[in-house]
């Protein structure tokens, strides 16, 4: 059961694009142009009854495709308005063009993703394939463990987007969160409405007596420098983050870091996961520990901006760690999770002494991982603690067949 | 009817300095759309393109009126952004000014890979003028082929060979295709003859709904002839119908440009280097196929004008 934390806060059953809708009317944006597509499909058809219906005074775009509804958003977001969209998937790959000029732009759009394997072959389910692509393209990036999680992160997202100038998306593993019911408590509109504040762009398209360009040819005299003024946002869109979690712990009882630790202070071997896993992997993290084994379990929460320094300086004494992708780069070297945290180590001057890692590929197109599979991998870091088997130096892959 | 005297005393709302070729047309659209806007706001949204990369080279813009690019395919999908923001905030009384929106976009932008955004953008009814800079082909690249490139014109990837002689294809005609959205107003214009297009633009923005404008807007690099017959070409294309002047307003349709005397289309092709391999011997029969097309469809056209809907 879930402890309601807010003393106004009602405990209500939702799925986790209910959710993401919940928030998405509590926060009623003037734009949300947006396409259908599985999994995430529902978020904007609830969305939509709430404007068909009147709830709210939102504006809903029904656009012809993923590419349309990014550019919608952008130019609304532009035009001075607080614009919202939802996607996942080949949707999201569709507006991969757009998400680079969204953040170019410096537009706090915020979308709800919901993670889906991408094409080819087709499928439908979960993976982390879709918001993985798009880690460069300047877009804070936060992943959510559950229903809960989805909709405090929405909430945080558009303070965390409109002070940082930057867009930013909310993403749920699809299925396993998206269509999950859970047990998840909101909190009075009210109470949302005061914490997001009204959105007062500096400066905005329709303020007509100040007209000015956006989306300007830069060459080779400026773009450098918008570029670089882009890479800092996101650098300092961690202490953000952090402040805007402050306040909404304050706010709403909940408490947000840039990634959660569980058990890990003391632990000797440890797990990297993002996403639903999460969840999963501390019912094993718990039993190990009645084992007396020090197991501990970090969970990345924000991706992008990747919290480096902080995530190092808590594995660097931990003697192994596994990370798990569930996202193949297809890189003939590592996944994307890995490559970040072995370039984390390797950034703090740990490189000799830095713990044994492993990089695990699990779930592609929604394929089961359950608590066998993570107890395995603890397993597989004892024996590399003790020395008894060594640590690949390539990517596992859990419950594929493989000839 | 416009008058000159009333017509000088709108804002100049795109400043010279701009970096557009001389005797290039795209300028000219744009600086004529927007005198015809008057005083009233405006914000401008456009395609990647000539007009576009010319006109706001960092840190310099030459847009007096709000002015937004994102990408090449976007501009009818972004325009209608803006304008669902402003229908947000005027509801909320953030905004209390009445403004108008114009798309522009070249022919690329408009035919070949911007079509789906503006064919969303129109069937959601948006209240925005488009308009299409059709110089026929992909002129920013350096004249590339386009949907709306003509049969027989030369272009770099549909060039004029041993074997080819430019364009196979007639162009898409996509004047008709917003027609057959049913859209209150879509109407072909071409520079050459500011009236002719300045009243357009201010019935398109008088229309509480999309309107569509497709301006024949020759390009001196890519069409290949001298700087200063742009008016000139482009005045030839309607008095060869090969470019028809027309409207048409909720469904009926008005030719507002009828040649005195229908000239034949040679004389259009012979003043540009993109149809010179037409003139071979051995290519005329192009030609001869080309005038067929042109008499055919004016035939339609004039058809079209005169079926009497009732009153």
């Amino acid at each position: 059961m879930i402890k309601t934390v807010c003393s106004r806060g009602k405990i209500v059953a939702k799925t986790g694009n209910e959710v993401m809708a919940e928030a998405m009317r509590q926060i009623e944006p003037d734009v949300v142009a947006a396409y259908p597509i599985t999994p995430a499909t529902e978020i904007v058809q609830i969305f939509s009854q709430f404007v068909a219906d009147g709830i709210i005074k939102s504006e809903f775009v029904a656009v012809e495709s993923e590419h349309s509804a990014m550019s919608t958003t952008i130019a609304a977001s532009a035009a001075g308005a607080r614009a919202m969209t939802a996607t996942s998937s080949q949707g999201l790959s569709l507006m991969w063009e757009m998400l680079y000029i969204a953040s170019g732009l410096r537009l706090p759009v915020v979308m709800a993703e919901v993670n889906r394997a991408l094409s080819a072959p087709i499928n439908i389910h979960g993976d982390q394939s879709d918001t993985m692509g798009a880690r460069d393209s300047g877009w804070i990036q936060i992943y959510s463990e559950n229903s809960q999680e989805a909709y405090d992160n929405m909430i945080q997202s558009i303070r965390i987007a409109e002070k940082a100038k930057l867009p930013a998306f909310v993403t749920t593993d699809g299925f396993i969160i998206s269509h999950c019911m859970e047990v998840v408590e909101v909190y009075p509109d009210v109470d949302v409405k005061a914490f997001i504040g009204e959105y007062k762009p500096d400066r905005y398209l329709l303020d007509v007596k100040n007209p000015y360009t956006l989306g300007s040819i830069d060459l080779q005299d400026y773009y450098f420098e918008h570029r670089y003024q882009l890479a800092k946002a996101m650098t300092d869109a961690k202490d953000i983050i952090l402040d805007v979690a402050d306040d909404f712990k304050e706010t709403f009882g909940r408490e947000y870091g840039l990634y959660e630790k569980y058990m890990i202070d003391d632990a000797e071997i440890a797990i990297v996961v993002i996403g639903s896993v999460a969840g999963t992997s501390k019912v094993v993290v718990k039993e190990l520990r009645k084992r007396g084994i020090k197991a501990g379990l970090l969970k990345i929460r924000v991706y992008r901006p990747f919290p480096s320094y902080q995530i190092a300086k808590d594995l660097k004494r931990i003697k192994a760690v596994a990370i798990l992708d569930k996202a193949d780069s297809c890189s003939g070297a590592f996944g994307p999770i890995y490559s970040d945290v072995a370039a984390s180590l390797c950034s703090i001057g740990m490189v000799s002494s830095c713990p044994k890692i492993v990089n695990y590929v699990y779930g592609l197109g929604g394929r089961e991982i359950n608590t066998d599979h993570i107890f395995s991998i603890y397993e597989k870091l004892k024996k590399i603690v003790l020395g008894v088997e060594n640590f690949s130096n390539k990517i596992e892959y859990i419950n594929v067949r493989i000839k | 009817m416009i008058n000159l005297r009333e017509l000088s005393k709108n804002p100049e709302r795109i400043t010279s300095g701009h970096r557009l070729c001389a005797g290039c047309g795209a300028g000219i659209v744009a600086r004529q759309v927007l005198i015809a806007t008057g005083c009233i706001p405006v914000v401008v949204t456009s395609a990647t393109g000539c007009l576009e990369v010319s006109t706001t080279i960092f840190p310099y813009t030459a847009w007096k009126t709000s002015f937004f690019h994102s990408a090449f395919e976007n501009s009818a999908a972004t325009c209608s952004g803006i304008e669902v923001a402003y229908k947000s905030l005027k509801a909320q009384k953030k905004i209390k000014e009445d403004i108008r929106f114009i798309a522009f976009g070249g022919d690329g932008g408009t035919y070949d890979i911007g079509f789906q955004s503006l064919s969303g953008a129109m069937e959601r009814g948006h209240r925005m003028l488009y308009v299409c800079y059709n110089n026929e082909a992909y002129m920013n690249t350096g004249i590339q082929r386009s949907g709306a490139t003509p049969k027989g014109a030369h272009t770099t990837t549909a060039p004029a060979g041993r074997v080819k002689q430019g364009k196979d294809q007639y162009r898409k005609d996509l004047t008709q295709i917003m027609v057959a959205h049913n859209i209150p107003y879509v109407a072909q214009s071409y520079i050459g003859n500011w009236n002719d297009l300045m009243q357009k633009v201010q019935k398109a923005l008088a229309i509480d709904g999309p309107s569509f404008i497709n301006v024949l807007t020759p390009c001196r690099l890519g069409w290949n002839y001298k700087v200063e017959d742009t008016m000139e070409l482009a005045r030839l294309a309607v008095e060869t119908c090969i470019w028809p002047s027309y409207e048409v307003e909720n469904g009926v349709y008005k030719i507002n440009v009828e040649p005195k005397e229908k000239k034949p289309v040679v004389e259009f092709l012979k003043m540009q280097g993109r149809f010179r391999h037409l003139f071979k011997p051995e290519n005329t029969y192009i030609i001869e196929e080309i005038q067929k097309n042109v008499d055919e469809r004016w035939k339609i056209l004039q058809f079209r004008a005169k079926i009497d809907y009732g009153a």
